[in-house]
């Protein structure tokens, strides 16, 4: 088991959340953010910004620790259109996602976004077990 | 100042997203295969996150205003409905379905893989859909 990355990028993404919220006085949701970067007519130099800056640290990570980017999923491409709208639907409707809910709603001690949390860990597990188990894998 | 701070946050989480593994499709899909082969390493991340924003919000004073902002703009609703629940279900299954929730699946453009392209599409084209469904079914 490797625990120190995941612990070190983990603790890196509790201090963005914390200075998003410290410095612009917003909750780091990224579900929520994007949406209305591409939605919203107004206010969105922020959002653009940051959601620029999450692509660039991600390029920059991979180049300044010579680490290897991970290898895409191989799976065809029909599931991956139903798993982004699956994905773009369930956040915007529940309101949030991993960052949203879990970082930052957590944090707040918030009971909606604990449900929330609860509820789509556990909805995934169950996708992972049917697809990995049940049906075994992409077919 | 304000799309500035939004762009350090970008460059941390994205950072920290790839640094913890997140971006990696097949640490996410072990993460959550809870009933096969269970790989734990990502709950190092939630930890870490939440470790963070637990102790830090308590810090930051909604009373005062943010270093970069006139105010606070936190979510107010904290009703536990058929939206948040539904929302989670689904979305809990597209990120198990192919690995990616927003932040992860943002942070991997950078790596140029035409997948998580169409996944970043197909996520904001089912962003859109919920208006139109909503359009047909508010109450």
């Amino acid at each position: 088991m490797n625990f120190i990355q995941p612990l070190l990028g983990g603790l890196m993404i509790g201090i963005a959340a914390l200075l998003m919220l410290a410095g612009t006085g917003r909750i780091m949701g990224i579900s929520g953010i994007t949406w209305s970067a591409v939605s919203l007519a107004a206010d969105r130099a922020w959002r653009w910004c940051f959601l620029v800056g999450i692509v660039l640290g991600a390029g920059l990570f991979h180049w300044l620790s010579g680490q290897a980017t991970p290898e895409p999923n191989p799976a065809a491409w029909v599931w991956i259109v139903t798993a982004g709208l699956l994905v773009g639907f369930g956040t915007r409707l529940g309101s949030g996602c991993t960052s949203g809910h879990g970082v930052c709603g957590l944090g707040r001690l918030s009971k909606r976004s604990l449900v929330a949390t609860l509820t789509f860990m556990s909805s995934g597990i169950v996708t992972v077990f049917i697809l990995r188990h049940l049906i075994g894998g992409y077919q | 100042m304000k799309t500035l701070i939004s762009l350090l946050c970008g460059l941390i989480f994205g950072a920290g997203l790839a640094l913890s593994g997140m971006t990696d499709t097949a640490k996410v899909q072990g993460f959550l295969d809870l009933f096969g082969h269970w790989v734990p390493d990502l709950a190092f991340v939630m930890g870490g996150a939440v470790l963070v924003t637990l102790i830090g919000f308590r810090m930051v004073k909604p009373s005062s205003s943010p270093v970069f902002a006139d105010r606070f703009e936190l979510p107010t609703a904290n009703q536990i409905d058929r939206r948040l629940i539904i929302g989670g279900v689904l979305f809990g299954v597209g990120w198990g379905l192919y690995g990616y929730c927003p932040g992860p699946a943002i942070a991997a453009l950078a790596y140029l893989d035409w997948q998580a392209g169409l996944f970043v599409l197909s996520m904001l084209i089912g962003m859109g859909l919920v208006d139109l469904l909503s359009g047909q079914t508010s109450e």
